[in-house]
């Protein structure tokens, strides 16, 4: 085991000294794989809309229209991140039970999470979360639904371009619509192991 | 007629099996080529370079190796290597018990099947959990995957409601959504209690030295959130060259394995959690595992290598739909698996020398691979390795008689006259065995020998 570096590393050099000539990596345009049809000229807040529906997500953007919905799927103890809690205080203040540490021993008895997301891509409708902006990867991962807070600002255009943005961030994932499966005779379930509603909430 | 091992397995499968197989490949394949065709213009170009990518890749490992080696122990990542299935097994075993950990939650990972892990972390006194869905039913069930990107393909909810009673899962009901519930109950407290996350990688990027993870059900997720401790298993191959060529990858994983745009959950991990982040691995370690695959680079079918594992040649395969993935006896099974399990045997490929055999050549695989691999061509190359190896041949009869005819022009001009009597004779009534087996399913065609070269004469003059 110890010399397996130098072992694997000898036999892959072996298996390609004899080849005359090595391939040559392709030069292409990086937003080759964007879908244009559906991104050029758009209106990148409308565009995420209407993406992030495609794939079971919503756009929300007001705090009451968040209540509304949380009242109306009985989505009544939540989690929120701190920083984001003193503007939605009021507004979730009463009738909600809603805590600002998530406590990993109790993580059946948060229905919704709101966490801080790092941006989304418009052409997916996908929401773009990572360490530095994810207050708990278990908050925003385990409980049914997922709120993620975005700036208007953040939303990216396409995937070449976040792919770009990625950073020096040690986790950043990517999420697009909500968790699902389609194991069981190719039927579509939402929420596997996690959310089953992913909601984005986009302020200003 | 003798039948080839994957024809009998095939004869001998159930037809709802059978029906489950069909259909799901099926209708995965249309999905895929609709989903492609209307995004882009021309999807084929974009195959095409994801194929030529991935061979530089392929063809620059001695230097692409070493260099993500160094980016990966940048991002303070722990770097094993594996020559061997058992070396890998290995690694995993000290990296567990050096944090005195006992429970392993696995997700994204075939190689894990590959170097059969499960099995030697049990017998270690390990506890090792599937968490995909499919993957998690087959562990329960004691049964194999059989497909790339749907493992239980193979199994009715019926199968499965039945596996679950008998499970302590709950009262039998066979509803997929009560399905997925009951599984979800079950897997989120053994997340919580996992000490290590085992998976595999999608890809590998040598410019940032980052792991990317693709998955549906978020249980890669699931796995990076709860645990303290995360090793990847990564065959060599994995490798791609810069973040931006992603962009490309990703793309074309998503349309081709499960014909979405983009997997539900694209993970991007390049190290243990950040220092504010409460959840996730403190240590993370990256096992790169040859078992093989270097033997398979000093082949002359080293482009097998570029494969992503999206399952686009299985569902499109005549082959694949009526056999199924068992057939294959492998844990790659279709027409990837027919060229790569075969390879990675080594020195034991004529074990499975037949599966290359196992194909039409129809092509249709070489046109839906997001790499473009020219499996047909892999195939032949594979068949005279058999050949020349000396590898015997059931199912095929045997040539001699025909190679001595084809090879003299007299004996051929008698034979294409004489094979004119055929034509007078009750063939379904001959006492021949193999005719009469071929013939059961098939009409033989009036004997027009000669006809072509009476036609060419007439032209040519």
């Amino acid at each position: 085991m110890a010399n397996d570096r130098e072992l694997i590393l000898k036999r892959v050099k072996d298996a390609l000294d004899p080849l005359p000539e090595r391939a040559a990596l392709p030069d292409y345009a990086g937003d080759l794989a964007v879908m244009r049809k559906i991104t050029a000229g758009r209106d990148l807040l409308e565009l995420f809309s209407e993406r992030i529906k495609l794939v079971n997500g919503s756009v929300i953007t007001s705090k009451e229209q968040l209540r509304d919905r949380l009242i109306e799927g009985k989505w009544m103890h939540g989690y929120c991140d701190p920083a984001l809690w003193p503007a939605l205080a009021a507004t979730l203040g009463t009738g909600f039970t809603v805590e600002t540490e998530f406590d990993r021993t109790r993580i059946d008895d948060y229905s919704f999470a709101i966490t801080r997301a790092a941006g989304a891509v418009a052409e997916t409708g996908t929401i773009i979360l990572s360490d530095a902006s994810t207050t708990y990867r278990l908050a925003a991962l385990t409980p049914w639904v997922h709120i993620a807070v975005v700036s208007k600002s953040e939303i990216l255009s396409d995937l070449s371009i976040a792919v770009a943005a990625l950073g020096k961030d040690p986790n950043v994932i990517w999420c697009t619509g909500s968790s699902s499966t389609a194991d069981v005779e190719g039927i579509l379930i939402r929420g596997v192991h996690g959310p089953g509603v992913q909601i984005a909430l986009v302020i200003d | 007629m003798a039948h080839q091992l994957i024809d009998t397995f095939a004869t001998r499968l159930r037809p709802e099996t059978k029906a489950a197989v069909y259909d799901g490949s099926k209708k995965g394949h249309e999905k895929r080529t609709k989903l492609l065709f209307d995004n882009y213009a021309k999807p084929d170009d974009l195959r095409k370079l994801a194929g030529k990518i991935k061979q530089h890749v392929i063809e620059n490992l001695d230097t692409y190796l070493p260099a993500t080696e160094e980016r990966l122990k940048e991002n303070g990542i722990n770097v094993h290597w594996a020559s061997t299935a058992e070396a890998a097994c290995n690694h995993v075993l000290e990296i567990m018990r050096a944090r005195g950990a006992k429970r392993v939650v696995k997700a994204k990972t075939m190689v894990s099947e590959e170097i059969e892990l499960e099995a030697f972390l049990n017998k270690h006194d390990i506890e090792c959990l599937e968490t995909d869905l499919g993957e998690f039913i087959v562990q329960l069930d004691h049964d194999k995957p059989s497909h790339i990107v749907k493992p239980i393909i193979h199994k009715s909810r019926r199968e499965i409601a039945e596996l679950f009673e008998k499970n302590g899962l709950g009262a039998y009901d066979d509803e997929p959504q009560v399905i997925t519930r009951r599984a979800r109950e079950f897997l989120r407290k053994k997340y919580l209690e996992g000490d290590v996350a085992i998976t595999g990688a999608n890809f590998v990027i040598a410019e940032s030295g980052r792991i990317v993870l693709v998955t549906n059900e978020g249980n890669s997720r699931f796995c990076l959130a709860a645990t303290s401790c995360h090793i990847a298993i990564v065959g060599i191959e994995k490798i791609l060259p810069r973040d931006r060529d992603l962009a490309l990858l990703l793309n074309l994983l998503g349309r081709s394995g499960t014909a979405q745009e983009l997997t539900v959950y694209t993970e991007f991990i390049s190290g243990a959690k950040a220092s504010t982040q409460p959840d996730g691995p403190q240590a993370m370690h990256v096992i790169f595992v040859d078992n093989g695959r270097t033997d398979v680079l000093a082949s002359d079918c080293k482009e097998i290598l570029r494969c992503i594992r999206c399952g686009a040649c299985l569902n499109v395969c005549p082959v694949y739909r009526q056999a199924s993935g068992h057939a294959y006896r492998s844990v790659y099974p279709g027409p990837v698996g027919a060229v790569l399990s075969p390879l990675l045997l080594g020195k034991n490929f004529p074990q499975k020398a037949d599966l290359p055999k196992a194909s039409s050549l129809c092509g249709a695989c070489n046109e839906v691979c997001p790499v473009d691999i020219p499996i047909p061509d892999l195939l032949l190359r594979l068949r005279a390795k058999a050949k020349q190896e000396g590898v015997p041949s059931p199912g095929t009869p045997p040539m001699g008689g025909w190679a001595v005819m084809a090879s003299q022009p007299a004996a051929w001009k008698a034979a294409l006259v004489a094979g004119k009597l055929i034509n007078f004779m009750p063939t379904k009534l001959l006492p021949v065995p193999p005719l009469r087996a071929w013939e059961k399913t098939r009409d033989l065609p009036e004997w027009r020998g000669g006809a072509f070269r009476s036609w060419l004469k007439k032209h040519n003059s």
